[in-house]
């Protein structure tokens, strides 16, 4: 029965590593261009200036990215960041940039840094705290019965008999 | 007159409820039964008292009566007169009477349908109710009067926020307030059941339908919330990881993980302790979600600012309510005797997996909302928690869930073995796995796995009913017979379990979406999706208290005229504001969604079109998902009012306690 | 039986402390707010402790502008405002920053984003506090500062480093708790 467990644990595991490792990699490589806040680049450029603006929140708006907010400023940043990327910069550049001028608030993903090991462990934290406490549980629950009483054991064959 | 009259019934409410909450809490000591026969009689008036101050306001908003400062300030005689209702609740005093309306209403519910629960334990049940309603009374009878007065009253009012002028806000504030609130009865049994120091699966049978009704209610309250911003934002997002979200998802969440922990409760008696402390987690959530919401602390698209001073007066309130039922818990849960001995792998193994990770989905997505305030609170560092970190930490903590999902319903009780289950559930596993492959074999990893995972969902609901009426296996007359003969609590989980593979494909088919944001001039086009979309002209529409810009789309395939789109921009001219309406198809498995902005002087405009794959299946999953809620509701045995059955209910037991 | 109970019981007050820890934070927090130290929406810009970024920006009709080079040059420290014609809040600091440059305080101006005529009529309107003046109109330069909106001013010391910073007008309880012992620090 353990054995099963551990099995179905196992594959649980399997599935959440599997998921946790990916990201998403589809890009439509239609070789066309387009002209977007005034930089013209190809689809392929415009996807991965996509994939930055949205990484990167709009500052002005309440919690809004760059990339999907009207205001102003995000459309500077857009057009910052289509440039960048028709120039060549890699993402992590472009980023770096950003970061460098407006601090790691504009990360819509805090980076991992000693400050933000609580928030990004927390579902290792969680995982491990549940466990401990269904483990505790079980343990009470699994306490053996006491072994009846003398008189208690005498009672008992009197009633059954 | 008549805003006096709601501003003194809502004065009268708050007396109600506060006598409310001695009788019931003091009555059951005496064991008077016509003492505590006065709880519910006095939870009926506190009912409706409100009724009565709610419809005051109403009317206030409907004939415009601007000597009310709410409707002053939120309001206007222009504004049409859907808003002018739902305007009433647009704000933030408002949207506090509609709350405790609503909590009323729980404690009413209670009184009125709740003739099985024994007299004392019902009697707590009010009292408790009664507590928090004297509370958030107190709150709006005094900091945040929605009945207050100014004199002279100004010639016209300022009007309902354009953005709240949509048939949205008739729907879904009140149907989420339901659910939110809802979990008041479950917070108000575990404080009942505390008081007497015993959970029994009497308890938990008790608890359960109430917890079903609020958990039904706050889905279908998320799921028009998520419609809602998803057609009016602009650009087609359903889901922003967005705090104010983030704060309703939380007590879904813990919520869900009670209905299933209570279903061991009542079966096996077991979960009993964590069940009780999920029921005031829930409930804490569901405040502290209005405490935030109301703060200003956090930083979201859909605000809703009040003065420090009522953040306060919540955070007192909510002090009080979690931390006086925390500290009972602590007194009073160790006593709570432990029994109900089973296997790792059975039914409430898999109950227990649920409850792990739903709980741990609900730490990150807490940890994550929380974390910008404090850390700028503990460091003096400002960061953002979004999207990107949710769909990183917190998705993939769904992929466990969605395997023993489908599984546990399967297994039966005490002891069971993987094997056997699974080979109920070939057929679904086969399905998932290729689609899995295709998917990947076409690159589009999180697809795959979401599609997969959602056809596991959906496969095992429908395997579990097929395995119940034993389809095929008798002649189909009888199976359609056991269908209809079948408890109405499992088809109710069958149907949950299958509203939630829906959503799922849905949210994986969203991220195959495609997108093109370009600029076009009348009669240029772009081609997406399969489809030619062609900018035939934009022109002005006249609204009631607004002007409109629309943009004319003639989408055609191979040539051939397949629908007419208007996007439009209202331009509400009272408050300078710009609202966006995207025009939106769908043939039930796609959306076809349009946009513009930035018009330019040559006629043109910043077009956004979209192609969303399986997105009508997210909205729809949520709806499913409720209505199983419903379902299990209407099972004979949980039917409210129904007569009790001694043997079953072990009532006398619990009126000793 | 004793011990294992109280071991339980500690256990079981886990959520009570964490509820307590969780509604005193949000008590402070509030009270933060309350006084106007804390909102959601502003950030501290990273360039204080750093020295400014380059640059060179022109004036008004092509008079001359300032720099970089300029502002590191200087020997007093240095407000630099950035502001702009259609900017409400900005027409609301302009009386203080009146205040700040007849107390002998320069302040170098930055057009964010602006037009020739608009900045004139402004600058005619609501006073020129401006010992220099500059116009960006790409807002490059600003972006390049952090700048994220106007009004916002740096206090440059000599050699450029930027001292402290303030994203927002320049009012009173501003100037008299925040910019002037700054500016007496650098003294």
């Amino acid at each position: 029965m353990t054995r099963t467990f551990l099995w179905a644990l196992a594959l649980f595991g399997l599935m959440f590593g599997l998921s946790a490792g990916v990201s998403i990699a589809s890009a439509n490589n239609t070789p066309t261009t387009i002209t977007r806040d005034g930089v013209t680049l190809t689809m392929n450029q415009e996807h991965r200036a996509e994939v930055i603006g949205n990484q990167l929140r709009c500052l002005v708006c309440q919690n809004e990215t760059v990339e999907n907010s009207q205001a102003g400023l995000a459309r500077q940043f857009r057009g910052i960041i289509r440039r960048r990327v028709v120039e060549d910069w890699s993402n992590r550049q472009i980023i770096r940039y950003m970061v460098h001028r407006y601090g790691i608030f504009i990360l819509l993903k805090p980076p991992l840094v000693p400050m933000t090991a609580l928030l990004w462990f927390s579902p290792v934290i969680a995982l491990v705290v549940g466990t401990a406490v269904i483990l505790a549980g079980r343990r009470r629950r699994m306490k053996p019965v006491p072994e009846l009483e003398p008189d208690e054991q005498k009672r008992l064959k009197e009633l059954l008999n | 007159m008549i805003p006096t009259l709601g501003h003194f019934a809502l004065a009268l409410g708050f007396a109600i409820a506060v006598a409310q909450a001695v009788i019931g809490l003091f009555g059951p000591k005496f064991r008077d039964a016509t003492v505590m026969r006065a709880a519910p009689a006095l939870a009926i008036g506190q009912f409706v008292s409100l009724v009565i101050s709610f419809a005051a306001l109403v009317w206030a908003g409907v004939v415009s009566d601007f000597t009310v400062r709410n409707v002053a300030e939120f309001s206007s005689s222009t504004t049409p007169l859907l808003y002018r209702i739902t305007g009433t609740w647009g704000n933030h005093d408002g949207s506090m009477l509609l709350w405790c309306l609503i909590l009323s209403l729980c404690s009413a519910v209670v009184a009125a349908f709740g003739r099985t629960i024994p007299t004392s334990l019902r009697a707590r049940v009010l009292g408790v109710l009664g507590l928090v309603s004297a509370g958030f009374l107190l709150f709006t009878v005094t900091v945040s009067n929605p009945f207050q007065r100014i004199w002279p009253p100004p010639m016209q009012g300022a009007g309902v926020n354009p953005i709240l002028q949509d048939p949205g806000l008739a729907v879904h504030p009140p149907i989420l307030y339901a659910g939110y609130v809802g979990f008041s009865i479950a917070f108000a049994f575990a404080v009942a059941a505390l008081i007497e120091g015993r959970v029994d699966a009497a308890w938990g049978r008790w608890v359960r339908p109430w917890t079903i009704v609020s958990w039904a209610f706050l889905t279908a309250g998320i799921t028009f919330g998520s419609l809602w911003s998803y057609y009016t934002l602009g650009w087609g997002g359903f889901w922003f990881w967005d705090p104010v979200e983030n704060v309703a998802l939380l007590p879904w969440l813990t919520g869900t993980a009670l209905i299933h922990s209570a279903i061991v409760v009542e079966k096996r008696e077991a979960l009993k302790t964590w069940s009780v402390l999920l029921a005031i987690a829930t409930f804490s959530l569901s405040l502290s979600g209005t405490f935030l919401v109301r703060s200003g602390l956090l930083n979201s698209v859909h605000s809703f600012a009040v003065s420090p001073n009522q953040g306060l007066f919540i955070l007192v309130l909510l002090g009080l309510t979690v931390g006086g039922s925390l500290l009972l818990f602590v007194i009073r849960a160790p006593t709570l005797g432990a029994s109900g001995v089973f296997a790792p792998v059975s039914r409430e193994g898999a109950l227990i997996v649920n409850n792990i990770f739903l709980c741990m989905i609900a730490a990150v997505v807490f940890t994550g909302t929380m974390y910008p305030p404090f850390v700028d609170l503990l460091l003096g560092v400002q960061l953002s928690v979004g999207a990107p970190f949710y769909d990183q930490a917190a998705l993939p903590l769904t992929a466990p869930l969605i395997l023993a999902m489908a599984i546990g319903p399967m297994l039966p009780w005490k002891r069971a073995a993987i094997g056997p289950a699974l080979v109920k559930l070939w057929y679904g596993g086969v399905i998932a796995l290729v689609i899995f492959a295709v998917f990947m074999f076409r690159g589009h990893v999180v697809a795959a796995l979401g599609l997969a995972g959602a056809l596991w969902v959906i496969c095992g609901a429908l395997a579990d009913l097929s395995e119940r009426i034993q389809l095929f296996r008798i002649p189909i007359t009888r199976s359609i017979r056991r269908f209809f003969s079948m408890p109405r609590a499992s088809l109710g989980a069958a149907c949950g379990h299958l509203g939630f593979g829906i959503t799922v494909l849905g949210i994986a088919g969203m991220t195959l979406q495609i997108h093109t944001i370009t600029v076009l001039r009348p009669g240029q086009g772009v081609n997406l999706g399969g489809y030619r979309w062609t900018l035939e002209r934009i022109y002005n529409a006249p609204g009631p208290d607004y002007a409109a810009r629309v943009a004319l789309i003639d989408v055609t395939r191979h040539g051939k005229h397949v629908m007419t789109m208007r996007p439009e921009r209202r331009f509400f001219t009272a408050q300078h504001v710009t609202t966006e309406h995207a025009a939106i198809r769908t043939n039930g498995l796609w959306n076809m969604f349009a946009t513009f902005a930035n018009e330019d002087t040559s006629g043109g405009a910043e077009f956004r079109f979209n192609v969303h794959p399986l997105a009508p299946e997210i909205w729809l999953g949520g709806l499913v998902m409720a209505l199983g809620g419903g379902l299990s509701l209407s099972d004979r045995r949980f039917r409210i009012g129904a007569p009790a059955r001694r043997s079953l209910r072990k009532p006398q037991h619990t009126v000793e306690a | 039986m004793g011990h294992p109970l109280l071991k339980r019981r500690l256990l079981l007050s886990l959520p009570l402390a964490a509820a307590t820890a969780g509604g005193l934070g949000f008590y402070i927090l509030l009270e933060r707010a309350r006084q106007g130290s804390y909102n959601p929406q502003t950030f501290s810009n990273p360039l204080v402790g750093h020295r400014i970024p380059d640059f060179r920006l022109v004036g008004i009709d092509g008079k001359q502008g300032f720099g970089s080079s300029e502002l590191i040059a200087s020997k007093k420290p240095i407000l630099l405002n950035f502001f702009a014609s259609w900017c409400v809040p900005c027409a609301g600091e302009a009386p203080y920053l009146d205040v700040i440059s007849k107390s002998g305080v320069d302040i170098w101006g930055i057009a964010y984003q602006d037009k020739a005529e608009a900045l004139a009529f402004y600058l005619a309107k609501y006073g020129d506090p401006y010992t220099r003046l500059a116009t960006d109109p790409t807002g490059r330069t600003a972006i390049n500062f952090g700048v994220y909106g106007v009004p916002e001013s740096f206090l440059v010391a000599p050699g450029g480093i930027v001292r402290w910073h303030i994203a927002g007008p320049l009012v009173p309880p501003i100037i008299n708790e925040q910019l002037r012992p700054e500016l007496q620090k650098i003294a």
